[in-house]
């Protein structure tokens, strides 16, 4: 008699047990299903541009459209080098911007560390002032500037300029950093006597490598993304790798394979940085909601 | 670290004065150099554009003072009225969607799943990569015969759409592809939020028997304003400056129907060369977009 019933309520429980772990089953497959509908707009877009950079020119104006290159094909990317001259737009680019992140590191790391020691929340908001203005708003002064100069048409108006989205990027990042450092090793050297000047250098800079490193590949990234200072200011042989790109939509006969290609090489080196630094870039781009232009 | 921040204020009460203020002067040295860039290349050119806006200023090289003549004209001039109508309307949807679907994503990004870390960096790319390149596989997916995107609505039984073929459908197209490329900037945002809140409120919620919906409804939600805020002011500050995607998949077309401010500003500087006019355009802008984060965090501060 008590054995059945304790026989029912088990079988109670676990019928309980396992209604409760298929709808833990449905949540989870419920969750999987979001995630995945998340991040298909991302995943398919670039699988879809390799897929246009990989075809056949045939195979690219086939409709319905043809999804997997077969066979796969190198021909448009030796395309974009043979006709395009890309391997000087991407020497351009590569000057640019390193050019650019090397001096905003060079100024913009000290910087960082004066404001976050002196506590300038001012200078701070200039900053976000900057990061706030319109691209084109420094670009009308700056391009009658760099005329007058007779810079327009080399590559420096360019590193120059774009120093307007590198430095507040890495003063941003570093701000943010060097307030998150505790003060006493600094304070310790300055005690056994050494200069504000030494504490920075051989106390600090050290321990804000993972900081600078932060800033560098979001001053990179911002900087190599950059279109609308090239534009303006780029002659036919100081292009950087996105104004030639758009140059092939709008001076080639549109083909689609070749201009895919084209893409995809220029932002190749950006979407590889992304995947093997992502755990910095999230962090730098969570600290400040930092982007260039 | 609360044991160091402990010492250090300990030793700070002893010394009377914090130590870092008699150092305070010197670390502005630090800063001098960044000073005289941003001065340089920054400060400078928002006062030569201010000095330019009340000449007439064309890039052949005449110039005279006009004082106030391309303001007023700013007020009469039809097209940059209808520019920034669009300027705001592209604004508000491209500020709206990021903001709701970022959210939804940062809530689904903070559960612990297998991959998360690809998946997170999947869904990264499209903020990462260059804007212009992104851009022309749009402009390709677009086409309105031979474009993928018309054979994916056709196959599942859609009518084509016209895309950014025309006046009505071209805007909210730019939407979709502005939205597509920043919502992750406002995922990392709320994600860093979802990150530092106090874990005390679930407990109690869980305590209460509150269902998930009204936890996040009640207590996530309330919690992370400020981090939602911060980053729609950052996705309306940019949206009202997108530049990139709307030169290169439209150029500001059909027509003038996606025109924007920054689209026009770029045609009276850089195609008319009328230095003088799109200066002033710039002056108006840029208050524009001062008057509208500020509202924005009027909003924050008094909420």
């Amino acid at each position: 008699m008590s054995g059945a019933a304790a026989g029912a309520r088990m079988q109670a429980a676990e019928g309980r047990a396992r209604r409760y772990r298929m709808r833990r089953l449905a949540g989870r497959i419920g969750f999987g299903f979001a995630v995945l509908m998340l991040i298909s707009p991302a995943l398919l877009f670039f699988l879809w541009t390799l897929s246009l950079a990989f075809k056949n020119e045939v195979d690219n104006m086939a409709f319905p459209p043809v999804f997997i290159p077969s066979p796969p094909t190198l021909s448009n990317f030796i395309d974009v080098f043979e006709k395009n001259d890309f391997l000087t737009y991407t020497i351009n680019s590569v000057i640019v911007s390193f050019g650019a992140t090397g001096l905003a590191l060079l100024f913009g790391v000290p910087a960082g560390y004066g404001i976050a020691k002196s506590k300038a929340t001012k200078a701070a908001v200039l900053i976000l002032i900057a990061r706030v203005t319109p691209g084109l708003s420094f670009l009308v002064p700056l391009f009658l500037i760099f005329q007058w100069l007779g810079l327009v048409g080399t590559l420096t108006p360019l590193v120059i300029t774009h120093l307007v989205i590198t430095v507040p990027i890495v003063v941003w990042v570093m701000i943010g950093f060097f307030e998150g450092l505790p003060n006493e090793l600094e304070e310790a050297a300055l005690v056994d006597g050494a200069t504000i000047w030494q504490a920075f250098r051989h106390v600090a800079l050290p321990l804000a490598r993972p900081g600078i490193t932060v800033a560098m590949i979001l001053s990179f990234i911002f900087s190599w993304n950059n279109f609308i200072f090239g534009v303006v200011l780029a002659g036919r042989e100081t292009r950087t790798l996105p104004v030639a790109v758009y140059n092939v939509l709008t001076f080639e006969q549109v083909s689609w394979g070749p201009l895919a290609a084209a893409a995809l090489v220029v932002t190749a080196p950006v979407l590889l940085l992304t995947l093997l630094m992502q755990k910095e870039i999230v962090a730098g781009l969570t600290a400040g909601g930092v982007k260039g232009g | 670290m609360s044991a160091s921040v402990a010492a250090s204020a300990s030793a700070r009460a002893e010394g009377g004065k914090p130590r870092g203020a008699n150092y305070a002067r010197h670390y502005w040295a630090f800063a001098a150099p960044a000073a005289a860039v941003v001065g340089a290349v920054i400060v400078f050119p928002w006062l030569f554009t201010l000095f330019m806006s009340v000449h007439d200023w064309k890039v052949t090289g005449t110039v005279s003072y006009v004082g106030l003549a391309n303001y007023t004209h700013l007020f009469t001039d039809d097209r940059f009225q209808w520019a920034v109508l669009r300027t705001l309307y592209f604004t508000l949807f491209a500020t709206l969607a990021p903001v709701v679907l970022g959210v939804i994503a940062a809530v689904c990004f903070a559960q612990k799943f297998p991959l998360r870390g690809l998946a997170r960096t999947i869904f990264i790319l499209p903020m990462m990569a260059t804007p212009v390149a992104v851009s022309l596989v749009w402009t390709m997916m677009f086409h309105p015969q031979l474009g993928v995107l018309n054979y994916i609505l056709t196959s599942i039984g859609l009518p084509p759409a016209t895309w950014v073929y025309q006046a009505n459908t071209v805007i909210p197209t730019l939407v979709m592809v502005e939205t597509w490329q920043w919502t992750p900037l406002v995922m990392l945002i709320v994600l860093g939020g979802l990150a530092s809140l106090p874990t005390d409120p679930y407990e109690a919620a869980v305590l209460d028997g509150a269902n998930p919906w009204q936890t996040f409804r009640h207590i996530t939600l309330p919690l992370l304003w400020p981090f939602i805020l911060v980053a729609a002011v950052l996705r309306l500050i940019d949206a009202l400056k997108a530049f990139d995607t709307i030169y290169v998949i439209t150029g500001g077309g059909p027509g003038t129907s996606s025109e924007t401010i920054n689209i026009l500003l770029y045609q009276t500087a850089f195609a008319y060369y009328d230095l003088g006019y799109g200066s002033a355009m710039v002056v108006v802008f840029f208050v524009l977009i001062l008057l509208i984060s500020m509202i924005l965090l009027r909003v924050r501060t008094s909420r």
